[in-house]
């Protein structure tokens, strides 16, 4: 199947998201799409599926011109995309899951289960895979369950399969396993589109690379005829060092101390500390506990074993409204789910952690209350008309600002910020790192979780790596290489 | 730049979308009123308008407590078996010879505490509202049956401050009307001025980002439920004096008219959203059907006909002027 996007343009409400994208996919092709995050990738791969329309532009699919309605569509005609959080459902077998939607029936409408059966394991065959077809899919490693999704993608005659980060959260022989896969489908003339951050990955197997950034591809090139530093550089547009702004760290005393903190089969024994004015950045794979260390401090998960220490005090944390009195605030990794009130405007966003602070004889000050936004606006460089407007209607550099200023406004002591720039500009980007510097001059202790390497690289003070559950190493900030932190996030196999 | 070139269009409809959010119960309201006294011009006479305003006064306090609920997206099922225990509770006292007033504190501290289980329930107990309190209206039903052996509780004596409370009136106007219109004032300022009413819109609008904040989500979830039981008791308190007894199965159905007058005045079962003053005018619209449909000699038979199909128009208008 030959794909052929042309001059596509998108805009989310006043966010214009695509601008002028190119993307060209032969048959039987490896092509990797790089980008920074944001970039537009995901967007292009779900115009390109259906799930979102272009607002102008061609597809030409074999061709022809060819706009799918939606996904389902998409896949009808051989085009699956899979995405980072797979599509399994953990309840239901790996039969079940392979049929979802598309079950075998009889003419009484039973489930004609043999023949299911033999389809499913002929799949599982011709990738070489050995998963039990009855095992309930959330007991699935989650290298099995996106080889699931791929016999999934398969069975529907799939052409085209796009993976977005198929290797994020894999282990190493599960990552040659999925290689392997992927070799053979291209012998079998099934085209490729591979979404990752992993340059080694992208130079190992693929044949083409597509570089996007701020919602337009910049160039298409073949692998043979490039490499990491050219594809880095017009990833990025300039020089590396100046994503990252200048900063001069002195860290002082000793303000948070976490020691042995365990939560029975998700994270063992987990002890650092952080000073005032330092910034910790937190790596590691996904899924391998880093959040759930952070909502244990917050209070927000419990814990069964394991102390907290804040300003060599101990402290018992057991709900956020605890943490939020020490002085400890927490910009989680999803921020419409629960970073913000979506249908609240930016000053009743703002104001949630310090509401009483505005009312101290009971009734809300308004204008005091509005003094104080106004300041957190200007000071977080929100831009917006009005404090009054939904954060909603705010594109999400401008939503995590508000965020941000929410936990800056209650003048915090600790500030864990979990994937800070995830879906964020690069603008709004460079402006966030700034402001964490900022914050750290004036001596708040920030821990940074990030999935992005070069962030952890560019803005911790010293970085500490988390493998299954466990901190498995602590980097200062002159020894750390990506190399290095990778060997300890995937457990130095 | 398609993006921006929007940007103006949705403002204006957000503006008349604003206002008739705002004034759409009120303007429901007036049309009603309209189309009743011409039909029946005796509908405006100002006996019957005090009239109106005091049969309102039950259904509105316990709406209001409601509004509270369902804006944190949660609903209270057990506000007319509160009313009816707390009802009997109350008139027990008082026959017993406690103090009539005393007997009306208690009787609403002890609504406030049957509240405050429901709010346990639901945040320590992790149920969903609904199931929670569906059960306690069950159990304080039963209460109440076993409590008055499923007789009216009557012999209050004639205690003057008592029979003022449902029966008297203020500087002309109804006594129950006087204090519904204080309740509102009161819980209008803690639902629009008061970091409380901050919150209790923060939890319907999205409950975990509320957690996060610090918001102390189940403390308040609590306090609002016994609000919702305190008004129930208030209201019970009110039709207790008014029939100078306790009727056993008082309050049946009544949690349904007060979702009515909360639906009725725009605010939405989902949570976040919605107004207290929507909720005075729903459950003036509500009392404005009942008032007129007697006086137009419908049948009650068809009078809940009718009163259905109001809520239905009445969410089919509010679902336009969202869409």
């Amino acid at each position: 199947m030959h794909i052929s996007m042309q001059n596509i343009h998108k805009a989310f409400g006043m966010n214009q998201v695509l601008t002028g994208v190119n993307f060209e996919l032969k048959d039987g092709e490896v092509h990797a799409l790089m980008g920074e995050n944001g970039a537009g990738k995901s967007t292009m791969m779900n115009i390109l599926t259906g799930l979102h329309t272009c607002d102008h532009g061609t597809i030409l699919i074999d061709g022809k011109e060819t706009y799918f309605k939606n996904p389902k569509e998409a896949e009808k005609n051989g085009i699956t995309f899979i995405h980072q959080e797979l599509n399994i459902w953990p309840d239901m077998t790996v039969l079940e899951n392979l049929f979802i939607g598309k079950e075998l029936k009889n003419s009484l409408g039973l489930l004609k289960l043999k023949e299911m059966r033999a389809l499913a394991k002929k799949q599982f065959d011709r990738l070489a895979v050995s998963i039990p077809l009855d095992k309930e899919a959330g007991s699935c490693s989650v290298g099995e369950q996106q080889m699931i999704e791929i016999a999934k993608a398969l069975m529907t005659n799939a052409k085209v399969i796009i993976m977005d980060e198929p290797t994020a959260a894999l282990t190493e022989r599960e990552i040659s396993k999925l290689f392997e896969v992927i070799a053979a489908l291209k012998q079998d003339g099934v085209s490729i589109v591979y979404i990752s951050h992993r340059m080694e990955e992208i130079f190992a197997i693929c044949d083409r690379i597509t570089v996007m950034r701020d919602g337009k591809t910049v160039d298409t090139k073949r692998i043979p005829d490039t490499n990491f530093d050219e594809v880095v550089r017009k990833m990025v547009g300039r020089e590396l060092t100046d994503r990252f702004p200048k900063r001069q760290s002195k860290p002082g005393e000793l303000l948070l101390q976490v020691k042995g903190l365990t939560k029975k089969g998700v994270f063992q024994d987990v002890g650092f500390s952080v000073r005032s004015g330092e910034i910790v950045g937190v790596s590691g794979l996904m899924g391998a506990g880093r959040t759930e260390i952070m909502r244990a401090i917050f209070g927000l998960e419990t814990v069964d074993s394991g102390e907290i220490w804040l300003n060599g005090k101990k402290v018992n944390i057991q709900s956020p409204d605890q943490a939020v009195k020490l002085g400890i605030g927490f910009i989680t990794e999803d921020r419409k789910d629960e970073g913000l009130i979506l249908d609240f405007s930016i000053k009743e966003n703002m104001v949630l952690p310090t509401l009483r602070s505005f009312a101290p004889k009971g009734i809300i000050k308004e204008k005091s209350e509005k003094d104080f936004v106004e300041m957190l606006i200007k000071r977080l460089t929100v831009k917006t008309e009005s404090a009054d407007i939904a954060v909603g209607k705010l594109s999400g550099g401008n939503q995590q600002k508000v965020v941000i200023a929410k936990w800056v406004g209650i003048g915090p002591k600790v500030l864990i910020l979990d994937e800070p720039t995830r879906g964020v500009d690069v603008g709004a980007k460079r402006e966030i790192y700034q402001l964490m510097n900022e914050l750290t001059e004036r001596g708040v202790a920030i821990i940074m979780v990030s999935s992005e390497l070069p962030e952890i690289l560019g803005m911790s003070d010293r970085i500490l790596v988390v493998h299954e559950g466990k901190i498995t190493g602590e980097l200062a900030k002159e020894e750390a290489t990506q190399e290095k932190i990778m060997k300890l996030a995937t457990g130095g196999q | 730049m398609k993006g921006i070139s929007e940007g103006a269009p949705v403002g204006k409809v957000n503006l008349v979308h604003t206002i008739s959010q705002k004034l759409g119960p009120l303007l429901g309201l007036l049309i009603l009123f309209v189309i009743v006294s011409v039909l029946n011009p005796s509908f405006l006479e100002p006996l019957n308008i005090l009239n109106l305003l005091r049969q309102v006064a039950i259904n509105a306090l316990i709406a209001f407590g409601m509004t509270f609920v369902i804006l944190t997206g949660g609903i209270d099922l057990s506000v007319g078996a509160i009313l009816a225990l707390s009802s009997s509770l109350m008139a027990g006292m008082i026959v017993s010879g406690v103090d009539p007033i005393l007997a009306i504190l208690i009787g609403c501290v002890l609504g406030a505490l049957m509240g405050v289980v429901n709010g346990l329930l639901i945040t320590k107990g992790k149920m969903a509202p609904f199931i929670a309190t569906l059960a306690t209206m069950t159990i304080l039903r039963g209460l109440t049956l076993v409590y008055t052996e499923g007789n009216p509780i009557t012999g209050l004596g004639d205690h003057y401050l008592f029979q003022l409370f449902g029966r008297g009136y203020f500087l002309g106007i109804p006594v129950p009307a006087v204090t519904m219109i204080l309740t509102f004032v009161v819980l209008y300022i803690l639902l629009h001025k008061t970091p409380f009413g901050r919150k209790t819109y923060a939890i319907g609008g999205n409950e975990k980002a509320a957690l996060i904040s610090g918001i102390k989500v189940p403390n308040v979830k609590v306090m609002i439920y016994a609000l919702s039981g305190l008004l129930s008791a208030l209201a019970g308190a009110i039709l207790t004096s008014r029939l100078n007894s306790a009727q056993p199965t008082a309050g049946t159905s009544y949690e349904l008219d007060a979702i009515a007058a909360v639906v009725l005045g725009g605010t939405s079962l989902s949570g976040g959203k919605g107004r207290i003053f929507g909720t005075l005018i729903g459950a003036l619209i509500i009392g404005t059907l009942n008032n007129g449909l007697n006086l137009l000699g419908v049948s009650s038979f068809y009078q809940m006909v009718v009163k259905g199909i109001v809520i239905i128009i009445a969410v089919l208008l509010d679902r336009k002027k969202a869409a």
